[in-house]
């Protein structure tokens, strides 16, 4: 191997080096700032001031009787609580809930904790499995769609 | 009856598949002939037994046999027929019967092809394949048993995931997925049986080229589908979220992508023999690696673990494959050294080499962002999953990195070449480069990542329209052919180049959709009554009504919109909600009016009961056309490079020149 080839080759490995060091700093940066955290509203509301402005899924309970919904504005409070129910938070949403979105129900909202102590979510999400379930006693999903029908006739 | 066909023929089919391996293994090792040929019958003997498999299990789903396991968790009397075929592969236990169906024919054809033909190497291969078929029908009798019997046979199943039959796509999407997964086996197996028998020349590649290309184009077609089912059926308007499903299939692409170029550079130049097996080893594990995340439950939760044995299964198996490998690898280092090296850095060689660490670099950011949330979980026991942002931040200047090679690679010689000659060739691809540059600025592009890449998508697409053109000019001069008989003969004279060169025109069209229709998303959530409109772009939608229907296996909420530009009406749309038997959540079904320069996207979010007002989502994209069109570019273009080089009656001079010039 000539002199000038080995040099070359040097030259290769080092660059090489130089991009894989680069990038792993970039990687490493990358993906501690973009971690987002699942959480319930009992442990968002433990970290407290820590967490805010972190992005955070939060799952929990639609808590009944605290949904208020403006449709013209696009405006959607409600309270979240822990499965135990000792433990709420209140999210704001200018989305629309989805059309399963009822009190008492399971949910997932993504976004983040404001310094007001209000959950600012920009997407929501009714928690759901793919696995089929028939419908528990009392729930009857046909009703939506029944009445519908009805009035569109 | 047809429980127990399937259930013999899948037991029947593992046992066959371990004698052979067994056969193989002592045919190569002791040089006996017999048995190699009775190994290779046994190939032929799985493929036969898994057809009669999942032919029992179409049977028994058309049938509506609810005594099968499986029929009963995903057949329904009401789903029609179209998709009560395709829930063959709509759940764990049909999917993984259908994987060896396919394993099973590439197997055979694999063997059939070449496997008499390449001696000791060719009998490894043989005994590779027949290990992963006995793997997959291990699953089969053990954890993932789709012939298990119910008794009492139920009188009706809730019907495949309403997912799954909402859109005729989900017929095309999982085929094409598995058959570019598991055709990745195939080169695999001869890599295994290269480093097995110490045949470490080119040969094994020379006889997976063609493999390795129809897996890859099966993926990527499976990878646009999937993008395109998701855009279609979501409702978000999106089509990739680096959701984990869709990372899976992404991984063993790009591996696949960097070996399609990096094997060229050990045919032309001898070099990377290591590397290129290491490439190829790493696809089928990602192959593999994808199917243990997306089949096993423990993308949701470490903990799904303790519900089902077939992760475990699925890791043992991953284990084994890769410290085997890595032992073989090894011990074969000394000889896999390269014997060519790097004459000038301004080369084809360079480009990649390049080529291959970036998308080295890219796949270990999507497996690393991938796998992250199952290490914290594992290790610091919390739940997080890892943000779209960091993917983007990561891999926008990758790709942009990427088009930028795709610009230059065409454009060097094998070997280097004259600088004065390179500044020629490059000349009006850096004059797109400018002018888009400028013109990006002119117009004000939000971004300056979309500048980037509108810039070096025009770079890279003058570069490889230019290597077309130049072709194409020396035929006409050289024999007055006609233009598209030129251009025909171009590309079959050296597919391979032309061919590369239409998935590179494909793949920079993928890129210019995905930056446009980022870039320029307007979207707009909105509650209207019957008559309101509502404006989004230059596109005014007008909300008409919103109805409810029956059909036999769904009910279906029906809002009709008309779309209008300006004063100009184009026509009604119908965003649906689909809700399946008796499932609370609906489906989505968007309405997409599509067109090459955007599209309109409408998305029923929420209704009144009584119909008084509707929830739209309403979202303009431009370009997504060229997503899907691209995508369908680069297939052809892996079509055109796996197409038999043409049999050539001696050459005419003129003819040699007009190649050599191309």
């Amino acid at each position: 191997m000539s002199d000038r080839k080995r040099g070359r080759k040097l030259g290769l490995v080092a660059a090489v080096v130089i991009v894989l060091s680069g990038f792993a700093y970039l990687l490493q940066g990358g993906i501690s700032s973009n971690l987002v955290y699942f959480l319930t509203p009992g442990e968002v509301l433990a970290k407290g001031d820590d967490i805010v402005g972190d992005p955070i899924r939060l799952g929990g309970q639609v808590v009944p009787g605290t949904v208020s919904w403006d449709a013209e504005r696009l405006d959607l409070r409600f309270r979240l609580q822990d499965e135990e129910g000792s433990q709420s938070i209140e999210v704001h949403a200018t989305k629309a809930p989805p059309q399963m979105f009822v009190e008492g129900i399971g949910v997932i909202v993504e976004g983040r904790l404001t310094a007001g102590g209000v959950f600012e979510s920009d997407n929501l999400m009714v928690k759901h499995s793919n696995e089929y379930r028939p419908p528990a006693e009392g729930e009857h999903p046909a009703d939506l769609y029944k009445t519908l029908i009805v009035e569109g006739k | 009856m047809t429980r127990i066909l399937g259930l013999s023929a899948t037991s029947i089919a593992l046992i066959v598949a371990v004698y052979g391996v067994v056969a193989a293994l002592l045919a190569a090792t002791r040089r006996m002939p017999r048995l190699a040929e009775s190994a290779r019958s046994a190939v032929f003997a799985t493929f036969g037994l898994m057809t009669v498999a999942n032919l029992a299990m179409i049977y028994g789903l058309v049938t509506h046999d609810f005594s099968i396991d499986y029929v009963a968790q995903v057949g329904s009397r009401s789903t029609p027929l179209l998709f009560t075929v395709i829930s063959l592969w709509s759940s764990l236990e049909g999917s993984i019967l259908f994987w060896g169906w396919v394993l099973s024919g590439y197997s055979a054809i694999a063997i059939w092809l070449h496997g008499r033909r390449l001696g000791s190497m060719g009998v490894y291969a043989n005994a590779v394949l027949l290990g992963i078929g006995a793997f997959f029908y291990l699953l089969l009798v053990g954890p993932a048993n789709p012939f298990g019997l119910v008794s009492p046979a139920p009188l009706d199943g809730p019907g495949p995931n309403p997912l799954l039959q909402n859109h005729y796509l989900m017929a095309i999407h999982p085929p094409l997925l598995y058959f570019g997964y598991v055709g990745m086996s195939v080169p695999f197996a001869f890599a295994i049986g290269a480093l097995l028998s110490g045949r470490l020349d080119q040969t094994w590649l020379r006889v997976t080229r063609r493999w390795t290309l129809v897996s890859w184009i099966f993926l990527s077609l499976a990878i646009i589908a999937g993008m395109w089912w998701s855009y279609d059926v979501l409702g978000w308007g999106g089509y990739w979220a680096w959701d984990p499903v869709e990372n899976a299939s992404f991984m063993p692409w790009l591996t696949a992508t960097a070996f399609l170029h990096s094997s060229m550079v050990q045919e032309r130049r001898d070099m990377l023999r290591f590397w290129n097996q290491s490439l190829i080893i790493s696809t089928f594990l990602l192959t593999i690696l994808g199917t243990f995340l997306t089949r096993s439950g423990v993308l949701s939760s470490v903990h799904a673990f303790t519900e089902g044995t077939i992760g475990l299964f699925f890791l043992a198996f991953i284990a084994v494959v890769l410290v085997f490998s890595l032992v073989l690898l090894m011990g074969r280092g000394g000889e896999l050294r390269q014997t060519g090296s790097l004459d000038d850095p301004l080369s084809r060689e360079t480009v990649f080499l390049a080529n291959n660490l970036l998308f080295t670099l890219f796949t270990f950011t999507v497996l690393l962002g991938t796998l992250f949330p199952l290490v914290a979980e594992a290790v610091r026991g919390v739940k997080v999953s890892v943000g779209a942002p960091f993917f983007n931040r990561m891999t926008i200047p990758l790709c942009v990195a990427l088009l930028f090679l795709v610009g230059v690679g065409p454009a060097l010689p094998w070997r280097g070449g004259r600088r004065d000659q390179l500044k020629r060739t490059l000349a009006p691809s850096l004059t797109a480069l400018v002018v888009t540059v400028a013109v990006s600025f002119a117009i004000g592009v939000p971004s300056g990542w979309a500048i980037a890449a509108f810039s070096f998508a025009a770079f890279a697409m003058v570069t490889n329209v230019q290597e077309y053109a130049r072709g194409v000019l020396a035929r006409r001069r050289a024999h007055g052919e006609s233009w598209p008989q030129a251009l025909y003969r171009l590309m079959m004279a050296n597919n391979r180049r032309y061919g590369g060169y239409m998935a590179h025109i494909g793949a920079i069209l993928v890129a210019v959709g995905i930056t446009a229709s980022s870039a320029y998303r307007l979207e707009r959530e909105v509650t209207l009554s019957p008559g309101q409109s509502v404006e989004v772009g230059d596109y005014r939608v007008r909300f008409d009504q919103v109805e409810a229907f029956e059909e036999p296996h769904r009910w279906v909420i029906r809002a009709q919109l008309t779309a209008f530009t300006g004063s100009r009406e184009l026509g009604v749309m119908d965003p649906r909600l689909n809700f399946y038997n008796g499932r609370a959540e609906p489906i989505t079904t968007p309405a997409v009016r599509s067109r090459p320069n955007r599209d309109l996207y409408l998305n029923l979010l929420a209704f009144e009961r009584d119909g008084s007002n509707a929830t739209f989502s309403v979202i303009v994209e431009p370009l997504v056309f060229w997503i899907w069109f691209g995508g369908f570019v680069v297939a052809i273009g892996g079509l055109i490079a796996m197409l038999p080089p043409r049999r050539r009656a001696p050459r005419r001079a003129a003819d040699r020149i007009a190649v050599e010039v191309a």
